[in-house]
Protein backbone atom coordinates (compact mmCIF):
# COMPACT_ATOMS: atom_id res chain seq x y z
CA UNK A 1 0.00 0.00 0.00
CA UNK A 2 2.74 1.96 0.78
CA UNK A 3 4.39 1.52 -2.08
CA UNK A 4 1.43 2.40 -4.53
CA UNK A 5 1.39 5.66 -2.50
CA UNK A 6 5.23 6.35 -2.99
CA UNK A 7 5.15 5.61 -7.13
CA UNK A 8 1.82 7.74 -7.52
CA UNK A 9 3.29 10.45 -6.21
CA UNK A 10 6.58 9.48 -7.66
CA UNK A 11 4.40 9.51 -11.22
CA UNK A 12 3.09 12.61 -10.15
CA UNK A 13 5.95 14.76 -8.92
CA UNK A 14 8.19 13.64 -11.88
CA UNK A 15 6.25 14.78 -14.55
CA UNK A 16 6.18 18.12 -13.84
CA UNK A 17 10.11 18.25 -13.06
CA UNK A 18 11.03 15.86 -15.61
CA UNK A 19 11.90 18.86 -18.44
CA UNK A 20 15.24 20.14 -16.57
CA UNK A 21 16.41 16.40 -15.66
CA UNK A 22 16.54 15.76 -19.41
CA UNK A 23 19.36 17.98 -20.18
CA UNK A 24 21.43 15.59 -18.71
CA UNK A 25 21.35 11.78 -19.90
CA UNK A 26 18.71 10.42 -18.14
CA UNK A 27 19.02 6.79 -17.11
CA UNK A 28 22.79 7.38 -16.19
CA UNK A 29 23.42 7.22 -12.71
CA UNK A 30 24.97 10.83 -11.90
CA UNK A 31 28.21 9.63 -10.37
CA UNK A 32 28.54 6.96 -13.16
CA UNK A 33 27.62 9.92 -15.98
CA UNK A 34 31.66 10.81 -17.29
CA UNK A 35 30.22 13.86 -19.12
CA UNK A 36 30.41 15.66 -15.62
CA UNK A 37 34.01 14.35 -14.86
CA UNK A 38 35.98 16.69 -16.71
CA UNK A 39 33.95 19.66 -14.63
CA UNK A 40 34.55 18.21 -11.69
CA UNK A 41 37.43 17.20 -12.16
CA UNK A 42 38.80 20.85 -12.75
CA UNK A 43 36.84 22.47 -9.77
CA UNK A 44 38.21 20.00 -7.17
CA UNK A 45 41.66 21.15 -8.34
CA UNK A 46 41.03 24.92 -8.57
CA UNK A 47 39.30 24.50 -5.24
CA UNK A 48 41.34 22.13 -3.40
CA UNK A 49 44.58 23.49 -4.40
CA UNK A 50 43.37 26.86 -3.48
CA UNK A 51 42.36 24.95 0.07
CA UNK A 52 46.09 23.70 -0.22
CA UNK A 53 47.53 27.05 -0.44
CA UNK A 54 46.15 29.22 2.15
CA UNK A 55 46.11 26.19 4.04
CA UNK A 56 49.95 25.65 3.95
CA UNK A 57 50.38 29.43 3.38
CA UNK A 58 48.19 31.22 5.93
CA UNK A 59 45.72 28.64 8.22
CA UNK A 60 48.68 26.26 9.41
CA UNK A 61 51.97 28.70 9.77
CA UNK A 62 49.65 30.65 11.86
CA UNK A 63 48.10 27.31 13.97
CA UNK A 64 51.41 26.58 14.40
CA UNK A 65 52.77 29.54 15.24
CA UNK A 66 49.72 30.22 17.96
CA UNK A 67 50.95 26.62 19.56
CA UNK A 68 54.08 27.15 19.52
CA UNK A 69 53.81 30.03 21.11
CA UNK A 70 51.69 28.73 24.21
CA UNK A 71 54.32 26.08 24.58
CA UNK A 72 57.17 28.09 24.85
CA UNK A 73 55.43 30.64 27.00
CA UNK A 74 54.33 27.80 29.15
CA UNK A 75 57.42 26.19 29.17
CA UNK A 76 59.06 29.57 30.00
CA UNK A 77 56.36 30.16 32.97
CA UNK A 78 57.43 26.32 34.46
CA UNK A 79 61.23 27.69 34.04
CA UNK A 80 60.87 31.04 36.18
CA UNK A 81 58.31 28.89 38.58
CA UNK A 82 60.91 25.93 39.00
CA UNK A 83 63.65 29.19 39.10
CA UNK A 84 61.54 30.93 41.95
CA UNK A 85 61.01 27.26 43.63
CA UNK A 86 64.44 27.00 43.89
CA UNK A 87 65.13 30.85 45.36
CA UNK A 88 62.81 30.03 47.66
CA UNK A 89 64.18 26.52 48.48
CA UNK A 90 67.56 28.13 49.51
CA UNK A 91 66.22 31.19 51.78
CA UNK A 92 64.27 28.85 53.54
CA UNK A 93 67.52 26.64 53.72
CA UNK A 94 69.54 29.55 54.25
CA UNK A 95 66.99 30.76 57.27
CA UNK A 96 67.39 27.49 58.94
CA UNK A 97 70.55 27.17 58.96
CA UNK A 98 70.42 31.31 60.12
CA UNK A 99 68.38 29.62 62.50
CA UNK A 100 70.61 26.64 63.93
CA UNK A 101 73.25 29.06 64.42
CA UNK A 102 71.62 31.69 66.29
CA UNK A 103 70.04 29.04 68.20
CA UNK A 104 73.73 27.43 69.18
CA UNK A 105 74.89 30.76 69.76
CA UNK A 106 72.48 31.60 71.90
CA UNK A 107 72.68 27.87 73.84
CA UNK A 108 76.18 28.70 73.86
CA UNK A 109 76.16 32.06 75.45
CA UNK A 110 73.80 30.81 78.01
CA UNK A 111 75.99 28.20 78.97
CA UNK A 112 78.85 30.60 79.24
CA UNK A 113 76.59 33.13 81.67
CA UNK A 114 75.57 30.34 83.50
CA UNK A 115 79.15 29.38 84.09
CA UNK A 116 80.70 32.80 84.56
CA UNK A 117 77.71 33.38 87.26
CA UNK A 118 78.62 30.21 88.66
CA UNK A 119 82.08 30.85 88.56
CA UNK A 120 81.04 33.97 90.41
CA UNK A 121 79.12 32.52 92.83
CA UNK A 122 81.58 30.21 93.69
CA UNK A 123 84.70 33.17 94.06
CA UNK A 124 82.30 35.25 96.09
CA UNK A 125 81.03 32.58 98.19
CA UNK A 126 84.55 31.63 99.11
CA UNK A 127 85.77 34.81 99.38
CA UNK A 128 82.86 35.36 102.44
CA UNK A 129 83.63 32.32 103.70
CA UNK A 130 87.20 33.03 103.87
CA UNK A 131 85.79 36.29 105.58
CA UNK A 132 84.08 34.51 108.49
CA UNK A 133 86.40 32.16 108.90
CA UNK A 134 89.13 35.02 109.49
CA UNK A 135 85.93 36.76 111.89
CA UNK A 136 85.50 33.74 113.73
CA UNK A 137 89.07 33.17 114.39
CA UNK A 138 90.16 36.65 115.51
CA UNK A 139 87.13 36.10 117.63
CA UNK A 140 87.99 32.54 118.64
CA UNK A 141 91.47 34.34 119.62
CA UNK A 142 89.58 37.02 121.47
CA UNK A 143 87.76 34.71 123.64
CA UNK A 144 90.27 32.90 124.10
CA UNK A 145 92.37 35.78 125.25
CA UNK A 146 88.99 36.93 127.49
CA UNK A 147 88.46 33.76 129.37
CA UNK A 148 92.56 33.78 130.01
CA UNK A 149 92.16 36.42 130.90
CA UNK A 150 88.71 36.22 133.22
CA UNK A 151 90.81 32.88 134.76
CA UNK A 152 93.68 35.19 135.86
CA UNK A 153 91.24 37.15 137.57
CA UNK A 154 89.53 34.01 139.09
CA UNK A 155 92.23 32.80 140.66
CA UNK A 156 93.39 36.15 142.41
CA UNK A 157 89.93 36.30 143.53
CA UNK A 158 89.66 32.99 144.89
CA UNK A 159 92.87 33.34 146.65
CA UNK A 160 91.73 36.46 148.33
CA UNK A 161 88.11 35.16 149.15
CA UNK A 162 89.96 32.33 150.10
CA UNK A 163 91.83 34.44 152.83
CA UNK A 164 89.01 36.38 153.88
CA UNK A 165 86.96 33.10 154.49
CA UNK A 166 90.04 31.38 156.48
CA UNK A 167 90.77 34.80 158.90
CA UNK A 168 86.97 34.56 159.05
CA UNK A 169 86.90 31.02 160.06
CA UNK A 170 90.33 31.07 162.07
CA UNK A 171 91.34 34.09 163.01
CA UNK A 172 94.50 34.36 161.18
CA UNK A 173 95.60 34.99 157.36
CA UNK A 174 97.07 31.73 155.66
CA UNK A 175 100.19 32.80 154.49
CA UNK A 176 100.47 33.56 150.54
CA UNK A 177 102.42 30.03 149.84
CA UNK A 178 99.62 28.07 151.42
CA UNK A 179 96.74 29.98 149.87
CA UNK A 180 98.07 29.62 146.20
CA UNK A 181 98.67 26.08 146.74
CA UNK A 182 95.20 25.78 148.18
CA UNK A 183 93.41 27.62 145.28
CA UNK A 184 94.97 25.93 142.31
CA UNK A 185 94.38 22.61 144.03
CA UNK A 186 91.16 23.15 144.43
CA UNK A 187 90.86 24.60 140.85
CA UNK A 188 92.23 22.12 138.89
CA UNK B 1 11.78 13.74 -7.86
CA UNK B 2 10.94 14.46 -4.37
CA UNK B 3 10.76 10.78 -3.61
CA UNK B 4 13.89 10.07 -5.99
CA UNK B 5 16.73 9.05 -4.19
CA UNK B 6 19.21 9.39 -6.78
CA UNK B 7 17.71 13.12 -7.79
CA UNK B 8 20.15 14.10 -5.17
CA UNK B 9 23.20 12.98 -7.19
CA UNK B 10 22.61 15.00 -10.07
CA UNK B 11 25.39 17.53 -11.63
CA UNK B 12 23.67 20.63 -13.05
CA UNK B 13 25.43 23.51 -14.76
CA UNK B 14 25.05 27.14 -13.56
CA UNK B 15 27.49 28.58 -15.70
CA UNK B 16 28.44 26.60 -18.54
CA UNK B 17 31.77 26.92 -19.97
CA UNK B 18 33.03 24.87 -22.59
CA UNK B 19 36.56 24.68 -23.44
CA UNK B 20 37.64 23.09 -26.81
CA UNK B 21 34.78 20.18 -27.03
CA UNK B 22 35.11 19.87 -22.52
CA UNK B 23 32.21 20.14 -20.66
CA UNK B 24 33.93 22.52 -18.04
CA UNK B 25 30.73 24.09 -16.53
CA UNK B 26 30.76 25.51 -13.15
CA UNK B 27 27.67 23.46 -11.59
CA UNK B 28 26.08 23.07 -8.31
CA UNK B 29 29.75 20.77 -7.40
CA UNK B 30 31.45 23.23 -8.22
CA UNK B 31 29.61 25.46 -5.80
CA UNK B 32 30.04 23.22 -3.42
CA UNK B 33 33.51 22.32 -4.21
CA UNK B 34 33.76 26.26 -3.55
CA UNK B 35 31.67 26.53 -0.51
CA UNK B 36 33.74 23.78 1.44
CA UNK B 37 37.29 26.12 0.61
CA UNK B 38 35.58 28.89 1.63
CA UNK B 39 33.96 27.18 4.72
CA UNK B 40 37.60 25.66 5.64
CA UNK B 41 39.43 28.88 4.82
CA UNK B 42 37.57 31.23 6.37
CA UNK B 43 36.80 29.13 9.75
CA UNK B 44 40.76 28.90 9.80
CA UNK B 45 41.43 32.66 9.14
CA UNK B 46 39.42 34.04 11.32
CA UNK B 47 39.18 31.88 14.22
CA UNK B 48 43.09 32.12 14.30
CA UNK B 49 43.13 36.21 13.79
CA UNK B 50 43.19 36.66 17.46
CA UNK B 51 46.09 35.00 17.87
CA UNK B 52 44.71 34.35 21.47
CA UNK B 53 47.23 32.74 24.05
CA UNK B 54 44.12 31.75 25.76
CA UNK B 55 42.24 30.26 22.66
CA UNK B 56 38.56 31.74 22.55
CA UNK B 57 36.22 28.81 21.38
CA UNK B 58 36.52 29.18 17.81
CA UNK B 59 40.55 29.24 17.72
CA UNK B 60 40.01 25.98 20.50
CA UNK B 61 38.22 24.11 17.69
CA UNK B 62 40.98 25.12 14.96
CA UNK B 63 43.79 23.76 17.49
CA UNK B 64 41.79 21.10 18.45
CA UNK B 65 41.63 20.49 14.09
CA UNK B 66 45.25 21.08 13.93
CA UNK B 67 46.40 18.85 16.71
CA UNK B 68 43.70 16.13 16.06
CA UNK B 69 45.55 15.74 12.75
CA UNK B 70 49.38 16.17 13.61
CA UNK B 71 49.07 13.47 16.33
CA UNK B 72 47.03 11.55 13.53
CA UNK B 73 49.98 11.97 11.26
CA UNK B 74 53.05 11.80 13.50
CA UNK B 75 52.01 8.21 15.30
CA UNK B 76 51.35 6.86 11.41
CA UNK B 77 54.30 8.48 9.49
CA UNK B 78 56.43 9.67 12.59
CA UNK B 79 57.75 13.22 12.93
CA UNK B 80 59.43 12.94 9.23
CA UNK B 81 55.65 12.92 7.98
CA UNK B 82 55.24 16.43 9.02
CA UNK B 83 56.47 17.75 5.90
CA UNK B 84 53.21 16.54 4.19
CA UNK B 85 50.98 17.84 7.29
CA UNK B 86 49.35 20.87 4.85
CA UNK B 87 48.21 17.72 2.26
CA UNK B 88 46.98 16.02 5.26
CA UNK B 89 45.55 18.72 6.88
CA UNK B 90 44.12 19.68 3.86
CA UNK B 91 42.26 16.59 2.77
CA UNK B 92 40.84 16.35 6.15
CA UNK B 93 38.76 19.21 6.24
CA UNK B 94 38.38 19.27 2.05
CA UNK B 95 36.39 15.54 3.38
CA UNK B 96 35.16 16.57 6.37
CA UNK B 97 33.48 19.71 5.17
CA UNK B 98 32.47 18.17 2.07
CA UNK B 99 30.86 15.51 4.22
CA UNK B 100 29.23 17.98 6.38
CA UNK B 101 28.00 20.20 3.95
CA UNK B 102 26.34 17.52 2.13
CA UNK B 103 23.79 16.78 5.40
CA UNK B 104 21.90 19.99 5.15
CA UNK B 105 19.00 19.07 3.32
CA UNK B 106 18.67 20.22 -0.45
CA UNK B 107 22.93 20.47 -0.08
CA UNK B 108 25.08 18.60 -2.87
CA UNK B 109 27.66 16.22 -1.40
CA UNK B 110 30.60 17.00 -2.99
CA UNK B 111 32.16 13.35 -1.87
CA UNK B 112 28.74 11.30 -3.00
CA UNK B 113 30.74 10.94 -6.49
CA UNK B 114 33.42 8.96 -6.98
CA UNK B 115 35.37 10.75 -9.66
CA UNK B 116 35.88 13.45 -6.74
CA UNK B 117 37.27 11.27 -4.44
CA UNK B 118 38.50 9.18 -6.92
CA UNK B 119 40.94 12.22 -7.54
CA UNK B 120 41.71 12.81 -4.26
CA UNK B 121 42.97 9.33 -3.21
CA UNK B 122 45.57 9.59 -6.39
CA UNK B 123 46.72 12.69 -5.32
CA UNK B 124 47.62 10.94 -2.54
CA UNK B 125 49.09 7.97 -3.99
CA UNK B 126 50.17 10.09 -6.67
CA UNK B 127 52.45 11.76 -3.53
CA UNK B 128 53.24 8.65 -2.21
CA UNK B 129 54.94 7.16 -5.50
CA UNK B 130 56.59 10.74 -6.61
CA UNK B 131 58.02 11.26 -3.23
CA UNK B 132 58.41 7.73 -2.68
CA UNK B 133 61.19 7.15 -5.76
CA UNK B 134 62.22 10.71 -5.25
CA UNK B 135 63.78 9.90 -2.03
CA UNK B 136 64.75 6.33 -1.87
CA UNK B 137 65.18 5.65 -5.71
CA UNK B 138 64.53 1.92 -6.47
CA UNK B 139 65.07 1.44 -2.77
CA UNK B 140 60.84 2.19 -3.08
CA UNK B 141 60.43 -1.17 -4.62
CA UNK B 142 61.64 -2.68 -1.66
CA UNK B 143 57.75 -1.41 -0.50
CA UNK B 144 57.34 -5.29 -2.66
CA UNK B 145 59.44 -7.19 -0.75
CA UNK B 146 59.41 -7.05 2.97
CA UNK B 147 62.03 -7.81 5.25
CA UNK B 148 62.05 -10.96 6.87
CA UNK B 149 60.45 -13.35 4.31
CA UNK B 150 62.42 -15.72 2.72
CA UNK B 151 63.41 -14.65 -0.95
CA UNK B 152 61.62 -17.76 -2.28
CA UNK B 153 58.36 -16.31 -1.42
CA UNK B 154 58.54 -13.31 -2.99
CA UNK B 155 57.24 -15.21 -6.10
CA UNK B 156 54.16 -15.23 -4.54
CA UNK B 157 54.69 -12.30 -1.61
CA UNK B 158 55.58 -9.45 -4.46
CA UNK B 159 52.49 -9.84 -6.80
CA UNK B 160 50.20 -9.73 -3.59
CA UNK B 161 52.27 -6.59 -2.52
CA UNK B 162 51.89 -4.93 -5.78
CA UNK B 163 47.79 -6.14 -6.13
CA UNK B 164 47.64 -4.67 -2.48
CA UNK B 165 49.36 -1.55 -3.58
CA UNK B 166 47.44 -0.73 -6.72
CA UNK B 167 44.32 -1.49 -4.83
CA UNK B 168 44.73 0.64 -2.32
CA UNK B 169 43.55 3.74 -4.63
CA UNK B 170 40.22 2.17 -5.63
CA UNK B 171 39.13 1.05 -1.96
CA UNK B 172 40.25 4.41 -0.49
CA UNK B 173 38.14 6.64 -2.94
CA UNK B 174 35.31 3.65 -3.30
CA UNK B 175 35.02 3.55 0.35
CA UNK B 176 34.13 7.25 0.87
CA UNK B 177 32.23 7.39 -2.13
CA UNK B 178 30.22 4.37 -1.37
CA UNK B 179 29.75 5.56 2.21
CA UNK B 180 28.38 8.96 1.25
CA UNK B 181 26.40 7.76 -1.76
CA UNK B 182 24.33 5.04 0.51
CA UNK B 183 23.87 7.13 3.51
CA UNK B 184 22.32 9.70 1.84
CA UNK B 185 20.42 7.34 -0.25
CA UNK B 186 18.89 5.69 2.72
CA UNK B 187 18.40 8.87 4.16
CA UNK B 188 15.88 9.76 1.32
CA UNK B 189 14.44 6.91 1.05
CA UNK B 190 13.01 6.74 4.64
CA UNK B 191 11.91 10.31 4.46
CA UNK B 192 10.28 9.56 1.72
CA UNK B 193 8.73 7.33 3.15
CA UNK B 194 7.23 9.40 5.61
CA UNK B 195 5.71 11.51 2.77
CA UNK B 196 4.50 8.92 0.99
CA UNK B 197 2.40 6.97 4.45
CA UNK B 198 0.97 10.15 4.75
CA UNK B 199 -0.48 10.74 0.89
CA UNK B 200 -1.19 7.48 0.53
CA UNK B 201 -5.04 6.83 0.37
CA UNK B 202 -5.41 3.47 1.15
CA UNK B 203 -4.53 4.09 4.41
CA UNK B 204 -6.81 7.08 5.49
CA UNK B 205 -5.35 8.10 9.20
CA UNK B 206 -3.32 5.23 9.74
CA UNK B 207 -1.22 6.93 6.92
CA UNK B 208 0.07 9.48 9.24
CA UNK B 209 0.16 7.37 12.69
CA UNK B 210 2.91 4.87 10.42
CA UNK B 211 4.81 7.49 9.08
CA UNK B 212 6.06 8.15 12.44
CA UNK B 213 8.04 4.95 12.58
CA UNK B 214 10.38 6.16 9.04
CA UNK B 215 10.43 9.54 10.44
CA UNK B 216 12.17 8.21 13.98
CA UNK B 217 14.37 5.67 11.52
CA UNK B 218 15.33 9.18 9.46
CA UNK B 219 16.20 11.34 12.47
CA UNK B 220 18.46 8.30 13.56
CA UNK B 221 20.09 8.30 10.37
CA UNK B 222 20.93 11.65 10.40
CA UNK B 223 22.64 11.34 13.37
CA UNK B 224 24.14 8.30 11.94
CA UNK B 225 25.24 9.81 9.22
CA UNK B 226 27.09 12.71 10.64
CA UNK B 227 29.06 10.32 12.55
CA UNK B 228 29.71 8.58 9.23
CA UNK B 229 30.38 12.06 7.52
CA UNK B 230 33.16 12.52 10.46
CA UNK B 231 34.51 8.75 10.57
CA UNK B 232 34.72 8.54 6.49
CA UNK B 233 36.63 11.68 7.17
CA UNK B 234 38.79 10.28 9.57
CA UNK B 235 39.63 6.77 7.71
CA UNK B 236 40.69 8.63 4.81
CA UNK B 237 43.24 10.61 6.43
CA UNK B 238 44.81 7.64 8.63
CA UNK B 239 44.90 5.26 5.44
CA UNK B 240 46.76 8.55 3.65
CA UNK B 241 48.46 8.98 6.38
CA UNK B 242 49.68 4.85 6.58
CA UNK B 243 50.14 5.43 2.30
CA UNK B 244 52.70 8.03 3.36
CA UNK B 245 54.80 6.08 5.56
CA UNK B 246 55.21 3.65 3.05
CA UNK B 247 56.81 6.36 1.09
CA UNK B 248 59.03 7.23 3.89
CA UNK B 249 59.90 3.84 5.35
CA UNK B 250 59.08 1.63 2.38
CA UNK B 251 61.11 -1.09 4.26
CA UNK B 252 58.34 -1.09 6.39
Amino acid sequence: MATTGAETQHGSTNAVIEIPADEHSVGTFPPFDGTTYASQLLWLAITFGLLYWIMSKVALPRLSGILEDRRDRIAGDIAEANRLNEESNAAIAAYEQALAEARNNAHKIAQDTREKLKADVDRRRAETEKGLAEKLSQAEARIAEVKTAALGNVGEIATETTSSLVEALIGKAPTATELNKAVDTAMK
Amino acid sequence: MANDPISQFKITKLVPIEVGGLDLSFTNSSLFMVATTAVVATFLILSTSGRGLVPGRWQSVAEMSYEFVANTLRSAAGNEGMRFFPLVFSLFMFVLIANLIGMFPYFFTVTSHLIVTFALSMLVIGTVMIYGFAKHGAKFLKLFTPDGVPPVLFILVTPIEIISFLSRPVSLSVRLFANMLAGHITLKVFAGFVTSLIAAEGLGIMGPVFSVLPLAMTVALTGLEFLVAFLQAYVFTVLTCMYLNDALHPSH
